[in-house]
């Protein structure tokens, strides 16, 4: 017998037979008193990150603002012109493909939208659509900016996870820069992963 | 072949034995003092949020009892679902039988080196020692597991493998084993020796080749994988090297992408204490154009159906390795994680190792007795296994296996149970007790205890005080005061 047909043979003879029920009275959706954009924020900056809100029309000004120490910015198909109209540094393009190294150089930032934004955990949900690129893009550079407008916040995962478009493309969930607690369990911020991460939430889209 | 696990789940020595050993170390018992009662402290704080929190364990727990349900019909949707999206998916009985599959892929895809994610799967089948005889260097690339790989030792905890040294002790040891570092200006500062980690590991994810993760969570109806982690290491191994082999044990599957949903709220709440780890991967398949173009899955039992068959002790299957219960048992803060010699330490440890490796699993079958049975361990797990009634069950399993055999103690017992049969008998055994115990009073301590009678008795006071048998029972007490 394979491998194969002698594990599911002995999980088919061992298995439980009763049947039973999952109960799913956990909250799905957003208690009624809360704002959550406030929420995102306050979770955010827990974590560290630096998080801007602003009218669309500021967002220019604001991306130039958040990206002045960096020498050149990636950015993926998909982010609007006008985001880094004031932005004086290079931009570079994926198409076609950026060279690990190219991603890796000091002083490289990466720019992005999101698919989706959890308040109740501080999270974005990056799923490789519109305005994010692939997922070495926002890995490699040391600095990652994402420009989320307001509509694309809810309170919980339950909500995030089922407004995913295609949950099959590869999926990053970002909470904060990259951080370890290996160390006496304490957290530290900035280990492999972008140690900068700015969010800028907007007004909503009309 | 045989139905139970290898592998790294074996202690190889009995836990009094291993326990009184680790005792001895003052700083390792300072250390993880300090570390869990941080990280408990920090559970509590995130748990206290959320007000369905209940809920949530329950939905968890009750997702985990269908999966084994229906792990037959659920494995073979995963099955095909990842190899329609392009991934390879490969099975195997036990720990040799993985590692030789790996190893195979490895050699296969032509490297020498390997970059890895933290993985208890991995550990659990001994993946490393196994590809450094075949010539292949696994780099560990979480910053615990790669402290415990540069100080040659084994990791003592789920979540954090070198909570058993201090940011003092990591200084000393990057400084001494870690190539390229500059020892006048490293200090003992976590944020430097995470720097220092980044610039060790920078180059190796940017060349490697072949990565090796494990999986958290794998969904049977899409055949995604989820890895959940907190530094980046995971990202880089997922999406840079041009191969990826994932190490799966077969009980990780959830039936469907929305289960994520409970899962992805009671595993970091749980594990490190936060609303949300860092970052948290999910991948299907192969995606052309982004990340690792040649996926393999290798789906591991490795005593895992034979956990299945017991009734009882099957819920030790719905564990999702957050390692919430080792943080708040007083026995692992005292004794650590080597104490358990499997690595899966802990209160976890010592309902899981001994089912995976079944009754012949060396000294295994004194893990169920490293316990008091104060229960903090069940109020913490977040998919609700009951481990004291599981350890009380493996307890009576282990008396029962050996019944036919004979022993001093269950003489004793045979013996108190005659005594106690019988309203008179026990009345004059404990008259006798009472006279023959007098003397012995002059020995005890302050408390009315014996610390150590002469052999064979001493096998019962190496771990435990006696105490000596009051002048007065409380039924001549009742006689002389009571009833007339």
């Amino acid at each position: 017998m394979s491998a194969r047909e002698e594990t599911l043979a002995r999980a088919r003879a061992n298995r439980p037979v009763a049947a039973g029920s999952v109960p799913r009275d956990y909250r799905t959706t957003a208690p009624a008193d809360v704002d959550l954009i406030e929420l995102l924020v306050d979770r955010l900056v827990d974590y560290r990150a630096t998080v801007r809100r602003c009218a669309l029309a500021a967002v220019p000004g604001v991306v130039a603002e958040l990206l002045g120490d960096d020498s050149a910015a990636v950015v993926p198909s998909g982010v609007p012109d006008e985001w880094l109209s004031a932005y004086p540094g290079k931009v570079l393009r994926d198409e076609p493909p950026l060279a690990v190294a190219d991603l890796d150089a000091p002083g490289v930032a990466v720019l992005t939208g999101c698919a989706v934004a959890v308040a109740q955990t501080g999270t974005i949900i990056l799923d490789t659509g519109p305005g994010q690129g692939r997922r070495a893009l926002t890995l490699v550079p040391d600095h990652h900016l994402c420009v989320l407008p307001a509509e694309q916040v809810v309170y919980g995962l339950p909500e995030a996870l089922a407004r995913l478009a295609a949950p099959t493309r590869p999926l990053t969930l970002v909470s904060g820069p990259s951080a370890t607690s290996d160390i006496e369990l304490d957290r530290v911020e900035g280990v492999h992963g972008p140690r900068r991460l700015d969010v800028v939430i907007t007004d909503r889209l009309e | 072949m045989n139905a139970y696990g290898t592998g790294n789940i074996t202690a190889r020595e009995p836990f009094p034995v291993a326990a009184r050993h680790e005792l001895g170390d003052a700083q390792l018992r300072a250390n993880l003092r300090r570390a869990t009662h941080t990280i408990r402290d920090k559970r509590l704080r995130v748990v206290e949020e959320l007000p369905d929190w209940e809920q949530l364990r329950r939905a968890g727990a009750a997702i985990k009892d269908d999966v084994l349900r229906r792990l037959p019909e659920l494995l073979e949707t995963f099955e095909a679902a990842a190899a329609a999206a392009g991934a390879t998916v490969h099975w195997a009985r036990d720990a040799q039988e993985a590692c030789r599959l790996v190893t195979g892929l490895v050699e296969a895809a032509g490297v020498t080196e390997v970059v890895k994610v933290k993985s208890m799967a991995t550990q659990e089948i001994g993946l490393n020692e196994a590809l450094a005889s075949a010539g292949v260097d696994a780099v560990e690339t979480d910053l615990a597991e790669l402290i415990v790989q540069l100080a040659d030792d084994t990791p003592s905890h789920i979540l954090v493998p070198a909570i058993h040294y201090n940011r003092r002790q990591i200084r000393e040891l990057f400084a001494a084993r870690m190539p390229g570092v500059d020892v006048d200006t490293l200090t003992d500062d976590p944020a430097a020796l995470a720097e220092a980690a980044r610039r060790h590991l920078r180059a190796r994810f940017l060349s490697a080749q072949v990565a090796v993760s494990g999986a958290n969570f794998a969904v049977a109806d899409s055949g995604t994988l989820v890895v959940v982690e907190s530094e980046g290491n995971g990202r880089m191994c997922l999406t840079l090297p041009p191969t990826l082999i994932s190490i799966v044990g077969i009980e990780k599957i959830v039936p469907t992408f929305a289960d994520l949903e409970v899962f992805l709220q009671l595993l970091p709440r749980s594990s490190t204490g936060e609303p949300m780890n860092p970052y948290t991967s999910m991948w299907t398949g192969v995606t052309p154009g982004d990340g690792p173009q040649t996926v393999h899955i290798v789906l591991v039992d490795n005593g895992r159906t034979a956990t299945l068959g017991d009734e009882v002790g099957r819920q030790a299957l719905r564990c999702i390795r957050c390692s919430a219960c080792l943080n708040v048992c007083p026995v692992y803060e005292r004794v650590g994680g080597h104490a358990y010699g499997s690595v899966y330490p802990g209160p976890i440890g010592a309902i899981l190792s001994p089912q995976l490796t079944g009754p012949d699993g060396a000294a295994n079958r004194t893990l169920p007795f490293a316990s008091t049975l104060c229960g903090a361990c069940f109020d913490a797990c977040p998919v609700r296994i009951d481990i004291p009634e599981v350890l009380v069950h493996l307890r009576q399993r282990g008396v029962d296996a050996r019944r036919g055999r004979p022993s001093a103690q269950r003489a004793g017992f045979q013996s108190l149970a005659w005594v106690m049969r019988d309203r008179k008998r026990y009345a004059t055994a404990l008259r006798a007790a009472r006279r023959g115990g007098a003397p012995l009073r002059m020995a005890a301590s302050r408390r009315g205890t014996l610390r150590r009678l002469p052999w064979p008795l001493s096998a019962w006071t190496a771990s435990r005080d006696l105490p000596v048998p009051p002048k007065q029972t409380f039924r001549e007490w009742w006689d002389k005061h009571v009833s007339p």
